[in-house]
């Protein structure tokens, strides 16, 4: 796995020592609140509704058993025992002290960790396909590119006061897994007609107030042109962006109102210029990146020990079917872990929990464990003929919900819960609608189907993506929930549909059975998926549904 | 129009702990909304409001929350954002509503 370079090193620390003096100034009273914010959010450090709040970054939610490990550490001795992972491939301490922080960043430059650029307007942690260097559909592993802008634009000075956050994702597989297409740039990695590799570029999604599906600005980049192209990507957003108004200062505001062509030939214009005289990191840096992360030895050995065993494990053989995912070595399978058990907080495992997958990694996946944005773990690479050892360790552990793509692997947000910025909650949401569907029996019946839930319209919980997506807001005083339905994430990302007014707290999760009951009545055939139903069906039939007193009015609005 | 002033108190969180507390009438802070000062004037509101502002290095983020006053005097939130303020979140016993 990549290790961080000795700058890294120094780099971490000496930002962890400027911290630890700038809160010991903020405690002593010789730094207000104002001038103190600024530098405990670039630190990762939020204050939210009941505590302050730890953000640390997973680079590409990329990390080994001691990370893992050092994450249970700081939950029992500065948290309360849990951590919250998130849809950026984060993770979220909901309890710290401010006064400990400095030494959980110690503790966090330790395993070459940190929290830095989880926050302000730069440009954040760099998103990943969970699936990164084992998926069986991988054209080439997007860490390498995602750890090459890392290190380019962390502290990058240009790049540290754009008009707003800056998020991008990388992918390199035919299936996209990482959203490339809400990021304000989405990477592909692709070949050319000749085989020589690159990216397609996608510029301008996003979700948020006005979610927008981004557009290609270049079908083809050579490999080596990306840093050059990107800065003079960045340029051009830097000069155009909208500084005036919050709202319109994403990129993907500036691309919609330029449009995408204006764009382009601005950014082609820019680039031309640049190219010749790039000072960034040399291209070869790229080559060194992409050596670190070749992939670990497999053993390819083949055993009949799993089959054997699904043949007489039926507990075992809908874990394989539901959390096993394909990988590029027949002699192994992805192993998803589900942080969604049915009534709990998606995303959120025990100190406990973290020291079991870290143990597992180490023993069974050659020391890697990923964060998913769908708030899941991933054990990247284990031999299939261990699969049964994992899950029954999973078992134990209370982490083989057999649920990952169902009903019940929601993405919710912190929500009112936790979130300062929130307008209702999520997570109870999610809750209780995983302790309905569990009642009626009916997950594995509905099949794939994807709920997310966001808090308020800032969207961490990608509720625009769902199949089926639930914004919490706050309607007079009262927590109210808009669904959105038709929404993806995938290459053939779409923007859901508003269905009409909202719903209460307690009429919410009754709402969304009636949109599985609609869709189950309604299905061509079982293999028939929510979302293909849908763009067949159109929204009529669940307005119908939804609004039943409206007749043929919910048809028309 | 001006809108007629709701009993209010002042609220913000702890700079050390980072949890909920409430300025009370002696201008010192509780995690308890119950022994909280009410201001039911905006003149005395605004006043309070400054006074806990002044005490940045104890507090962070002093703002007025609206309250309805009980017949036994005691005040208690008005909107739902405030109500879990006073408890900490629905999906553990955290926060507020875990300590005695
Ligand atoms: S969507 Fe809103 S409520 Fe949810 S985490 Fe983001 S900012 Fe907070």
């Amino acid at each position: 796995m990549y290790r961080y370079n000795d700058f890294d090193h120094d780099f971490v620390r000496t930002r962890v020592d400027q911290f630890r003096s700038q809160v010991e100034r903020r405690l002593d009273g010789s730094l207000t609140e104002d001038e103190f914010k600024p530098l405990r959010l670039m630190n990762g450090l939020y204050l939210q509704l009941h505590a302050y709040m730890l953000r640390i970054a997973v680079p590409y939610g990329t990390l080994n058993g001691r990370q893992m490990r050092q994450f249970a550490y700081i939950a029992d001795t500065w948290d309360k025992g849990y951590g919250h992972f998130t849809t950026r491939q984060n993770i979220q301490f909901n309890w710290p002290k401010l006064k400990d922080v400095p030494e959980i960043l110690d503790a966090l430059a330790d395993v070459e960790m940190h929290a830095i650029q989880t926050s302000g307007n730069c440009i954040r942690n760099v998103t990943a396909d969970h699936f990164a260097g084992a998926a069986a559909d991988e054209v080439e592993d997007p860490r390498p590119t995602a750890e090459l802008l890392r290190q380019w634009s962390t502290d990058h000075p240009e790049f540290q006061f754009l008009p707003r956050k800056f998020k991008i994702a990388v992918s390199g597989a035919s299936e996209d897994r990482a959203v490339t297409r809400a990021h304000d740039i989405g990477l592909v990695l692709k070949r050319d007609d000749q085989g020589n590799p690159g990216y397609e570029v996608i510029v301008g999604g996003g979700l948020g107030r006005t979610p927008m599906v981004g557009k290609t600005i270049r079908e083809f980049l050579p490999k080596a042109d990306l840093l050059p192209y990107l800065e003079a990507i960045l340029q051009v957003y830097n000069l155009n962006g909208r500084r005036d108004n919050k709202y319109k200062a994403r990129i993907k505001i500036t691309v919609h109102e330029n449009g995408i062509d204006k764009i382009r030939a601005q950014v082609e214009e820019v680039f031309a210029r640049n190219r010749d005289v790039f000072t960034g990191p040399p291209a070869d840096l790229l080559a060194d990146i992409e050596a670190a992360f070749e992939p670990p030895e497999f053993d390819n050995t083949r055993s009949a020990t799993l089959e054997e065993a699904l043949n007489s494990d039926a507990i075992l053989r809908s874990f394989v079917d539901t959390n096993v995912a394909e990988h590029k070595n027949p002699a192994y399978g992805i192993v998803t872990v589900s942080l969604k058990p049915v009534g709990g907080t998606p995303g959120d495992a025990t100190s406990d929990q973290m020291r079991v997958l870290a143990d597992l990694a180490e023993r069974y996946s050659h020391d890697e464990l990923r964060v998913s944005h769908e708030q899941n773990i991933i054990l990247p690479h284990v031999r299939r003929a261990d699969i049964p050892a994992v899950h029954a360790a999973l078992r134990e552990a209370g982490l083989a919900t057999a649920n990952i793509g169902l009903v019940s692997d929601i993405i919710a947000c912190p929500g009112m819960d936790y979130c300062a910025l929130a307008t209702a909650r999520s997570i109870p949401v999610a809750q209780e609608i995983s302790q309905r569907f569990d009642e009626l029996k009916l997950e594995q019946d509905i099949g794939p189907l994807k709920i997310k839930i966001s808090g308020c319209i800032n969207a961490c919980g990608h509720h625009h993506v769902g199949h089926i997506g639930i914004l919490g807001l706050d309607r007079a005083g009262v927590e109210n929930y808009q669904i959105t339905l038709g929404g993806d994430g995938t290459e053939t990302t779409a923007i859901g549909e508003r269905v009409g007014p909202g719903f209460s707290a307690e009429a919410i999760v009754p709402a969304i059975e009636t949109v599985v009951n609609t869709y189950l009545a309604e299905r061509e055939s079982p293999e028939e998926t929510f979302l293909q139903a849908y763009r067949r069906l159109g929204a009529a039939p669940f307005k119908a549904a939804l609004y039943p007193d409206q007749g043929v009015k919910s048809h028309a609005a | 129009m001006a809108r007629a002033f709701k009993p209010a108190v002042i609220t913000a969180n702890d700079l050390l702990e980072g949890d909920v507390v409430y300025l009370t009438a002696d201008c010192g802070w509780t995690g308890d909304i119950e022994e909280a000062f009410v201001a039911a004037e905006e003149e005395v509101a605004r006043r309070m409001l400054a006074t806990a502002e002044s005490q940045h290095s104890r507090v962070v983020g002093a703002y007025l929350a609206e309250v309805s006053v009980g017949s036994d005097g005691r005040p208690s939130p008005v909107h739902f954002r405030e109500a879990f303020r006073t408890r900490g979140p629905s999906n553990y016993f955290h926060g507020k509503q875990a300590e005695v």
